[in-house]
């Protein structure tokens, strides 16, 4: 057991604090989805969330990353309140995959292309020539991981690709710089059953080795029973279920069933 | 046989300086997805500015790149109306069209053709004016081919460098951009800057070479633009080896040579902007077949 206490920005890594969210205020459609919503992520720590749908997973991705607006409340990443901060700066130290696998690359540009680009993230777009011909090897090494031969076909267009093979690139390409926080939007919903056990398996391994602070959506309770190590269920803007390291280990994907039914009889259906 | 030549040379001599404005707008059009309208103040503002600064006696050089740096400037314009403001790119364009007219106006101290006869020009001083005996009288189409492939080599390595992936990038797909930390935004204005500035500078030589400017030159210029881009990439689309830029290019000398062979043929020049309406819808709609096919050969999205 490590004694070494964690400092006060390690254990509150990220955190919503006192969010409040309503969509379409004072419509008709006016949805009330957060009153007063907290979420403090430890730093390295990898959670899932499950909950049904309309809960508002999206949402506090899209808050965390800038894609929508809190009405109030503020919203840290390392020790910083990044509310101020536009979509794409936010995206400096916040990488996210989509749903949509084509979301995370540029179809009409080349695998290598896409890798150059990335590589880049953080630096100036200059006038510098936008591919490294010294990288090259760096970026076969990467694509090697993915264990899709993609590493021979460096010049082909990310178009081509089917949408394993594309979220696994954008996986790749998301990882590839320094990041704070990793987000991923039921990243493997729009595949078949082995490519999403491929891709699963691959952010598995990419989260440990780089240590990323993970917050990963999903509806496969069985993803989310058996990775990560800790488990949120969301319900109608508010958490119902926060399993802990501890707690998760001994979590059943039936016992979340159960957890589902009993939301679901509330709701009355 | 001669006539044929001389058609040939006709169809050259302004096709090549079309080619320029086509590869501009083949950055807006097909590299960012904005139909840019503005195209039609911009070309105009290039022959205008050019006429006023060889008449007052500056190098001709000189005046294309300045021409090329305030159609930069309005196309900058564009850009912010569309980026800043959220104006729709159609409206932005159609802005900055109308407010050319003015601003061209402006330029030429309110006369709508302003002539520089006699004066220097690309055509007349420094290289040209070495070209003697028969190749003096190619020298508008040698000319207008150098300053074109100069121009296509510029932009072909401009889109190589890494602001110029970033480019392609953010018409292709504006959230990857976001997610490299950049504002798509900001690129849709670096793009429209580009296609300005070389339609200007189309604007600007074709102005040297009949040695006026003509503030009604605008009129339909977006019609052409478009028509030769698509023309252009939708023909030689299976051609490898041939870049997207030169594609263009032919584009336009393929659209000239229509209109001039339909010149040709009789047809009386009431009817010529209305041929360019027909050749354009023609053009837009075999586009739309050529697409089709392609979408329905792109792969299962769920196959790994
Ligand atoms: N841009 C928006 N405008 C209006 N309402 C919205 C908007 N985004 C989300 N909502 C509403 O907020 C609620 C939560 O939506 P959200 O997309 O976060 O759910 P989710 O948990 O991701 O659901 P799913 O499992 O279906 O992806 C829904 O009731 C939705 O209608
Ligand atoms: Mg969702």
């Amino acid at each position: 057991m490590s004694t070494q206490l964690k400092s006060e920005t390690d254990k509150n890594f990220v955190g919503l604090r006192h969010i409040y969210k309503t969509f379409n205020l004072g419509s008709v459609n006016e949805v009330v989805l957060f009153t007063d919503f907290n979420l403090e992520i430890e730093k390295n720590q990898f959670v899932s969330v499950v909950g049904s749908n309309g809960s508002g997973k999206t949402t506090i991705l899209n808050l965390l990353c800038g894609s929508i607006p809190v009405d109030s409340g503020s919203v840290f990443v390392n020790g910083r309140e990044i509310g101020k901060l536009k979509e794409h700066e936010r995206s400096r130290f916040i990488g996210r995959v989509f749903q949509d696998p084509s979301k995370g690359t540029c179809p009409e540009l080349t695998i290598l292309e896409n890798m150059a680009l990335a590589d880049n993230k953080g630096s100036s777009f200059g006038l510098q020539l936008g591919v490294n011909k010294r990288r090259i090897d760096y970026y076969r090494t990467q694509l090697e991981l993915l264990k899709l031969g993609l590493e021979d076909k460096l010049d082909l267009k990310v178009s081509s690709l089917s949408g394993g093979q594309r979220q696994a690139l954008a996986l790749l390409i998301c990882t590839m710089t320094p990041l704070d926080l990793l987000i991923l939007d039921e990243h493997t919903a729009a595949l078949d059953p082995r490519s999403s056990e491929t891709v699963m398996e691959l952010t598995e391994h990419l989260v440990r080795e780089k240590q990323l602070t993970t917050l990963m959506v999903t509806h496969n309770l069985k993803f989310a029973v058996n990775y990560g190590d800790r488990l949120i269920m969301m319900h109608r803007g508010n958490i119902v279920l926060d399993a802990g390291p501890e707690e998760k280990s001994s979590l059943q994907i039936r016992d979340l069933t159960e957890k589902f039914n009993e939301i679901s009889i509330e709701d009355g259906n | 046989m001669d006539i044929v030549f001389g058609l040939i040379r006709n169809v050259l001599e302004e096709g090549f300086i079309y080619g320029i404005m086509a590869i501009g707008v083949y950055i807006t059009y097909r590299v960012l997805d904005f139909p840019d309208l503005s195209v039609d103040g911009t070309f105009p503002l290039g022959a205008c500015i050019t006429a006023m600064l060889i008449a007052a006696g500056v190098n001709p050089w000189l005046a294309c790149l300045i021409a090329f740096l305030c159609g930069g400037a309005a196309g900058c314009v564009t850009g912010l109306l569309h980026v800043k403001l959220r104006i729709t790119d159609l409206l932005s364009g159609i802005l900055v069209m109308t407010a050319m007219w003015s601003v061209n106006l402006v330029i030429t101290n309110g006369s709508a053709v302003l002539p520089f006869y006699n004066k220097d020009t690309i055509f007349t001083s420094g290289p040209a004016a070495l070209l003697t005996g028969d190749a003096k009288q190619y020298r508008i189409v040698l000319l207008g081919a150098v300053c074109c492939i100069v121009v296509k080599l510029i932009i072909d390595l401009y889109l190589r460098t890494k602001s110029g992936l970033l480019l392609r990038a953010s018409g292709d797909n504006p959230q990857y951009v976001i997610s490299l930390g950049k504002d798509p935004g900001t690129m849709k204005i670096v793009g429209l800057v580009i296609g300005n500035g070389c339609t200007a500078l189309a604007g600007s030589i074709l102005a040297q070479q009949s040695e006026s400017a003509n503030i009604q030159s605008g009129t339909g210029m977006v019609v052409m633009a478009l028509a030769s881009v698509i023309i252009g990439t939708s023909l030689l689309r299976k051609v490898k080896w041939i870049r997207a830029t030169s594609a263009a290019v032919i584009g336009a000398i393929l659209y000239k040579a229509c209109l001039v062979i339909a010149m040709q043929l009789g047809l009386p020049t009431n009817f010529l902007k209305l041929l360019m309406a027909v050749l354009f819808t023609i053009a837009l709609v075999s586009n739309n077949l050529f697409a089709g096919r392609r979408k329905k050969q792109n792969v299962n999205p769920t196959q790994i």
